[in-house]
């Protein structure tokens, strides 16, 4: 008998042939004591408490499932919009700082170092450290600093410093680099909050448990709308990958639910300007971890494009490796063009400003071929507020 | 035998290792800087692969690295400019310093081939967990008789430190504070009552101490606690103003060792 594919880490801390923990010695010491404690830190009745009460009261959670009845419409289908868009500070990346500050304080850290491509993480990252009165770093490419000016000014409002990474292609990659470098030049008393569900072995697992709420909520939502707890597809979009792994979690070895994943393919696969990983990239390691990675044949990590700051990345976390390579999950790419087309629809028939990145998933509808007869639900990961900007350009 | 081992066998002290990276300042520099080193006296030579996303080095380090990556600098291409030193002379010890993922994607066989052909004897590669090599590679890299060289820090527990001396042949490379390369100058009395007490423990192996070390002084500090010492950044700050590279490297090698 074949064993049933396992989509969750395993006990080395890879999923498949994906993940591991590929840091310098200098990050050992910090990545071995949160590996030997998150779980039980989290199992511990006090810090579920503390963590289940700030999603409810100070994030807004549950947040609500909302049938789009015009966009079910417009695709003859039944579409379910999951409004992490809803959760204070505008995206699902809260559910993830609120969990890693609690974390932080447990292992007696002081100080906090980040990085952010949107800005929404970075925001994310700044509201918790206010709310817990611990010091912010957060790192940010120069590029996105400029494209995302709203949520820079939001993040030093906040409290917190922003320092501009100027290296490479001066955007989450690069960010990402120097919140590593940080963390190696300050290892005592620093707590590094990554944004997504990448870097090495506890991260990518810590995030999305975090962020299994989404998914958590889904299923019971679900079925008080339509009487069965699973849809015929969950669709979200993967920069790094940790709203979708939110949205998918309880789903994973539910096989009767399509997890599809919608990557930004900035101009095209083709054009040179992409951040469409699975489509582009190799496996490679890149910020920690054992992945699919936009490479050249020489093993240099290629600088992405997308329209979307939150996406612009060439890497993905290793679960989404793994469910890319086991075809558990099935990947979509979108360009620039179509993510627009999509913020748009969905702004005149529901009355919702998506981000750039949630167009991603939404802009997925169109090449789906669900039946009148499917249930599907989008992951809105967040709002459109910080990229108005962009958007203006577009606005008929 | 391996020409690290040989080396240590020998040379208990004061040991001099100086990091370069390949193809900078320009493409074709590799195979002069390399010769310079020895001809100044280095005891090792480090090759840094440029890579990236190098994430544990600082700024000096990146931008050599950025630099040689847009001079066209490639593995393919370090493994072209290094066939035949060994028959030109060349007979310091070298170590390849760089990144995980080049070497995988040039594939982990190909490169310990690669590197016994031309005589490469060592690497260091700070984002290869120890664990990993141990399962996945230290079959191969004993097959071509490549070492691998790991890195301790003031924070590696001593168990730590115990299992990474029990892994290691040739020496370890001690990291004297926890930063990135080039980050800090100059060695703290913390840092020495580090050395002390990791000399304490009787390792089997010799350690060489990095990250810190510029100059004359720092050198013989750090040489006073272990076989020797590494300079980067230093080297590369001053290689990337020289106009004389031949000249300039064997006098910083000379300034470094006092003479
Ligand atoms: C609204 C929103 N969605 C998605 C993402 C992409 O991140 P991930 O793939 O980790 O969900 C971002 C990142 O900034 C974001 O702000």
């Amino acid at each position: 008998m074949i064993a049933p594919e396992i989509y969750n880490v395993n006990e080395k801390g890879y999923y498949g042939q994906f993940g591991g923990a590929f840091i310098p010695e200098m990050l050992y010491p910090n990545v071995e004591e949160l590996r030997v404690s998150y779980l039980s830190i989290m199992a511990e009745p006090s810090f579920k408490e503390e963590f289940e009460a700030l999603l409810k009261d100070y994030v807004g959670r549950p947040t609500p499932l909302f049938l789009a009845k015009r966009l079910s419409e417009k695709y003859n289908t039944t579409i379910y919009l999951k409004r992490e868009d809803l959760c204070h500070t505008g995206a699902h990346k809260v559910n993830n700082t609120i969990g890693q500050i609690l974390m932080a304080k447990r292992l007696g850290k002081h100080k906090i170092v980040a990085e952010t491509g949107a800005g929404q993480h970075g925001v994310a990252t700044a509201t918790v450290c206010a709310l817990m009165g611990l010091e912010c770093i957060v790192y940010m490419g120069e590029i996105d600093i400029q494209r995302q000016a709203p949520n820079v000014a939001r993040m030093k409002m906040l409290g917190a410093k922003v320092v501009p990474a100027t290296s490479g292609s001066k955007t989450l990659k690069d960010a990402t680099n120097e919140a590593m470098r940080h963390w190696i030049n300050n290892p005592v008393d620093t707590h590094y909050i990554i944004g997504s569900v990448v870097g090495p072995h506890p991260y990518p697992d810590m995030v999305a448990r975090f962020q299994s709420v989404i998914s958590e909520e889904i299923k019971w939502q679900l079925k008080e709308k339509t009487g069965k707890t699973n849809p015929d597809y969950v669709i979200a979009c993967v920069g790094g990958g940790s709203n979708a792994a939110g949205a998918f979690y309880h789903f994973l070895h539910d096989e009767e639910t399509k997890l599809i994943a919608a990557e930004a393919a900035g101009h095209g696969i083709s054009s040179g300007l992409s951040a469409a990983t699975t489509f582009l990239g190799k496996p490679g390691v890149l910020h920690g971890s054992r992945s699919i990675l936009m490479q050249t044949e020489d093993g240099q990590v290629v600088e992405p494009h997308s329209i979307s700051a939150g996406l612009d990345y060439p890497g993905i976390g290793p679960m989404h490796a793994h469910l890319f390579e086991s075809k558990r999950a099935t990947f979509f790419d979108v360009t620039d063009d179509e993510a627009i087309e999509s913020a748009m629809e969905l702004s005149l028939l529901e009355g919702i400003i998506p981000a750039l990145e949630s167009s991603h998933a939404l802009a997925v509808l169109p090449k789906l071929g669900a039946k009148p007869d499917e249930v599907v639900v989008i992951n809105l990961s967040g709002r459109g507020d910080k990229d108005l900007e962009t958007y203006q350009k577009y606005i008929k | 035998m391996n020409r690290i081992t040989a080396l240590f066998l020998e040379k208990k002290t004061q040991n001099l290792n100086i990091y370069f990276t390949a193809g900078f300042p320009k493409i074709n520099d590799t195979k002069l800087v390399l010769k310079s080193l020895q001809e100044g006296g280095a005891d090792l030579v480090e090759i840094g692969m440029p890579y990236s996303d190098p994430v544990a080095d600082g700024e000096t380090i990146q931008q050599a690295n950025q630099v040689a990556l847009d001079n066209g600098m490639t593995v393919k291409l370090l493994f072209e400019q290094l066939a035949g030193i060994r028959e030109e002379g060349i007979t310091v010890p070298i170590l390849l310093m760089g990144y995980v993922n080049p070497v995988l994607q040039f594939g982990v066989e190909a490169f310990c081939q690669k590197c016994q052909e031309v005589g490469v004897d060592g690497l260091i590669l700070p984002d290869m967990p120890a664990s990993v090599y141990e399962e996945e590679y230290k079959a191969i890299f004993d097959k071509y008789g490549i070492l691998n060289i790991f890195l301790i820090t003031p924070q590696t527990s001593e168990s730590r430190i115990r299992h990474i001396d029990e892994i290691s042949h040739g020496f370890i490379y001690m990291v004297s504070s926890a930063s990135t390369t080039g980050a800090k100058s100059g060695i703290s009395d913390v840092q020495e009552e580090y050395f002390e007490r990791v000399n304490a423990m009787n390792l089997t192996n010799p350690r060489l101490i990095g990250f810190g070390i510029s100059d004359n002084e720092t050198f013989k500090k750090a040489s006073s606690h272990s076989a020797g010492a590494i300079i980067g950044s230093a080297f590369i700050k001053m290689l990337s103003t020289s106009t004389d590279l031949d000249g300039d490297t064997k006098a910083f090698v000379k300034m470094v060792k006092g003479q």
